[in-house]
């Protein structure tokens, strides 16, 4: 499926490894009953990731999130909003590696991906072939600045007022 | 009242350009119809039987006659003359055109208002006390908070994708009249028994719908500057944990009632005691910047009680019956909250003409510092009216229709749109109401029967309140006929209680006549002074159900 961040689609440098099959390559992305094992057996240079449904809670993985680079969380459903809360989690908890979103998300909500902490997408083809890349782009652009302190990188509404009220403009 | 400043501002507008842009990307098809569904509805954007609905947020039912005029144009211009108020203080449209609604959106950002959350899975438009600001009870003002609550909730990034969809009511008072314990989330602006310092108490799980429940008490007391934090750690466990399995199973009361109030309660501390409020919170500057618009308007300095009001009662009978029934005691000396019925007799629930609106807009000028409220009793509040003036305000409401006598009356009934205009409707509801209102027309006797709250929904999702009416009327759907099940009891205050079933489904020409055995045998059992909810406690259901199930003819003798 292709692969999606905020400067547009590309190549994808991760290799899913099925269960038993050997975890060869520079970066794998594993199931979390494979990882423990994976994380013993890797060699040097190798990254590692996991590849999570949306039901996995926060304690499940934090043994592993200084030692992993790639939290990848599947969206059943783009209605099924549960991986939010779980990116947002892992981002609490420290998590600095990369974390991805896999499944029919769609572009209209690439901005509340990027809030809670989600670097890129991977989506079906025919969510590609119908959104393309402006519409991504786009729907980043789409808003100046939004009400979450700690959402996102830019300052938040509350957070401009503030700067504002201190006369040092609306610096973002 | 809060203005949108720069910010908020550049915000609604771009959610306009949003929008039309969403509309564009589904029709040369980047959006299929599933995609787009729920990206309309939280923008307000219902399909219906007949037509589009739009539903326009009224954030915590305050509106300025600015914005009621806007809605009177817009009224006039998309729609055919007239809106509807609904049970949480938002107006709908029921005829728009999909192509005319980014060119209404617009207009509505000219007033600073919108059509965000109004609809869809997601935190909707935050609802509180018709009276804040004016009534007496007050700890305080609950606007500021629910206005914090609107900013904070607006496209959080977080909770857009919910399992269901998800309100909050505040209160500032201790008499509930914001139906907080019906509501996913319940806050009461409290005074800390010890200390006096003001914070929250927070109900969480109350709802109506397929299952009705009470709020649960979740927090006796929330510092003020706990509660985002403490709001998002409560989503969070609902986001994660809520059903998403069955829509019917989804609300956050079912996770409440299936894991228990315990249960819930220690996992949202725990997820709180990981967060930094501080960080989270409004900035106090922040916090008393929102206060500031909300601070009381510039009020005159009047004696309690107005002698020209007291020679205007005496020499106009129906001006004194309408003061007593549909004014409020205010906070400030010599002023009073004003209820603008939107239930003439025989009329629809909640709907306003344009001409109306503006009627009303310009009485809040003349009267009540340019200030409106939308009452979940799908009426409108002028909330700061000097008594003095009382009279010229009710002349004006006589010649726009607007002057019913009837505020918390037998005719001041509650109704969802239901099968005249609902897509998800199984019966009609609004004539049930019209013809109960036809049926008790006489002032004489509403006043004699005194308060008792009809509630009718036309379907189970209980649009119209119907658990919590001291009457409530649930229209479904039996072979093809519509039935109609009564129900006893129920109440949105303080006192929240779930009405119970009082016999099996009856036609809608049977209910006149079921409501007028339900009255009869109050009017024979209460005691002096006795409410209807009152002497529903007391007695219990028995005697009226006794009276429901009894044949017209003999429920006289019956009652006696």
């Amino acid at each position: 499926m292709p692969l999606l961040d905020a400067d547009g689609f590309r190549a994808d440098p991760w290799q899913r490894i099925a269960p038993g099959e050997p975890v060869t390559g520079e970066a794998v992305l594993v199931g979390l009953a494979e990882l423990p094992a994976v994380i013993a057996g890797r060699s040097n240079t190798q990254r590692i990731g996991v590849e999570v449904v949306n039901t996995v809670r926060l304690p499940e993985l934090s043994p592993f999130l200084g030692q992993i680079d790639l939290v990848a969380i599947a969206f059943p459903a783009f209605a099924d909003g549960r991986a939010f809360s779980l990116a947002r989690q892992l981002r609490e908890a420290g998590f600095k590696g990369a974390v991805r979103a896999v499944g029919p998300v769609i572009a209209d909500q690439f901005t509340h991906l990027v809030a809670c902490g989600f670097d890129e997408v991977e989506v079906p083809d025919a969510i590609a072939a119908r959104q393309p890349e402006d519409q991504w782009r786009a729907a980043l652009a789409s808003y100046g600045a939004t009400y979450q302190t700690g959402y996102g990188a830019g300052a938040s509404i509350l957070e401009r007022r503030r700067a504002l009220r201190a006369g040092q403009g609306t610096a973002s | 009242m809060y203005r949108y400043d720069q910010f908020d501002e550049a915000f609604v507008r771009e959610r306009v350009a949003q929008f039309r842009g969403q509309v564009a990307r589904r029709i040369d098809g980047s959006l299929t119809e599933d995609e787009f569904k729920p990206l309309r509805l939280k923008n307000g954007v219902y399909l219906q039987l007949h037509a589009y609905m739009l539903r326009i947020a009224i954030p915590y039912g305050t509106l300025s006659s600015a914005q009621l005029r806007q809605l009177a144009l817009i009224g006039e211009r998309y729609d055919r003359g007239y809106g509807h108020f609904t049970t949480r203080q938002n107006l709908q449209f029921n005829w728009p055109k999909l192509r005319d609604i980014p060119d209404i959106l617009d207009l509505l950002a000219d007033v600073g208002m919108h059509c965000i959350q109004t609809s869809g899975n997601c935190i909707r438009n935050t609802t509180a006390d018709h009276f804040s600001g004016a009534a007496a009870d007050e700890v305080e003002d609950p606007r500021a908070t629910a206005e914090l609550i609107r900013q904070w909730s607006t496209m959080h990034p977080e909770f857009d994708y919910l399992p269901r969809k998800f309100k909050i009511a505040v209160t500032g008072a201790p008499r509930d009249r914001a139906a907080i314990r019906a509501h996913d989330i319940g806050i009461q602006v409290v005074r800390h028994p010890v200390s006096g310092e003001v914070g929250y108490r927070l109900f969480v799980g109350g709802g109506l719908g397929r299952t009705p429940m009470i709020g649960k008490l979740v927090r006796d007391f929330l510092p003020k500057a706990h509660l985002l934090a403490y709001l998002q750690s409560l989503m969070r466990v609902y986001n994660l944990e809520g059903r998403r399995d069955n829509k019917y199973k989804a609300r956050v009361k079912i996770l409440v009632h299936e894991i228990g109030i315990e249960e819930f309660r220690g996992r949202v501390e725990a997820e709180f005691a990981a967060l930094d409020p501080a960080a989270i919170a409004a900035d106090p500057e922040e916090v008393a910047r929102i206060e500031a618009y909300f601070a009381p308007p510039a009020f005159v300095k009047l004696p309690e009680t107005s002698q020209r009001l007291a020679a205007d009662r005496a020499r106009y009978a129906a001006f004194d019956r309408w003061v007593e029934t549909n004014t409020f005691p205010h906070r400030q000396p010599g002023y009073t909250a004003v209820t603008v019925s939107l239930k003439p007799v025989g009329g629809v629930p909640g709907d306003a003409t344009s001409d109306q609106m503006r009627t009303v807009a310009d009485l809040a000028d003349a009267h009540s510092f340019g200030e409106i409220r939308v009452s979940h009793h799908q009426n409108l509040i002028l909330p700061h009216v000097r008594q003095d003036e009382l009279y010229a305000l009710w002349t004006g409401l006589v010649g726009a229709g607007l002057a019913e006598a009837n505020a918390g009356l037998i005719t001041d009934i509650i109704a969802c749109p239901g099968l005249d205009y609902c897509a998800l409707a199984t019966a009609r509801s609004i004539p049930i109401a019209q013809a109960i209102s036809r049926r008790f027309a006489s002032p004489e006797r509403q006043r004699e029967i005194g308060e008792l709250g009809i509630k009718i929904s036309g379907c189970i999702n209980a649009c119209g309140h119907h658990h919590v009416g001291h009457i409530g009327i649930l229209g479904l759907e039996k072979s093809g006929q519509e039935s109609y099940q009564v129900t006893l009891g129920g109440d949105a205050t303080e006192n929240a209680a779930i009405g119970q079933l009082l016999g099996p489904g009856i036609t809608a020409t049977e209910v006149p006549d079921a409501i007028e055995r339900l009255v009869a045998v109050y009017l024979a059992r209460r005691q002096d002074g006795e409410t209807f909810a009152e002497a529903v406690r007391r007695l219990g259901i028995e005697p009226f159900k006794a009276g429901f199930l009894a044949a017209p003819a003999e429920s006289a003798h019956a009652a006696a």
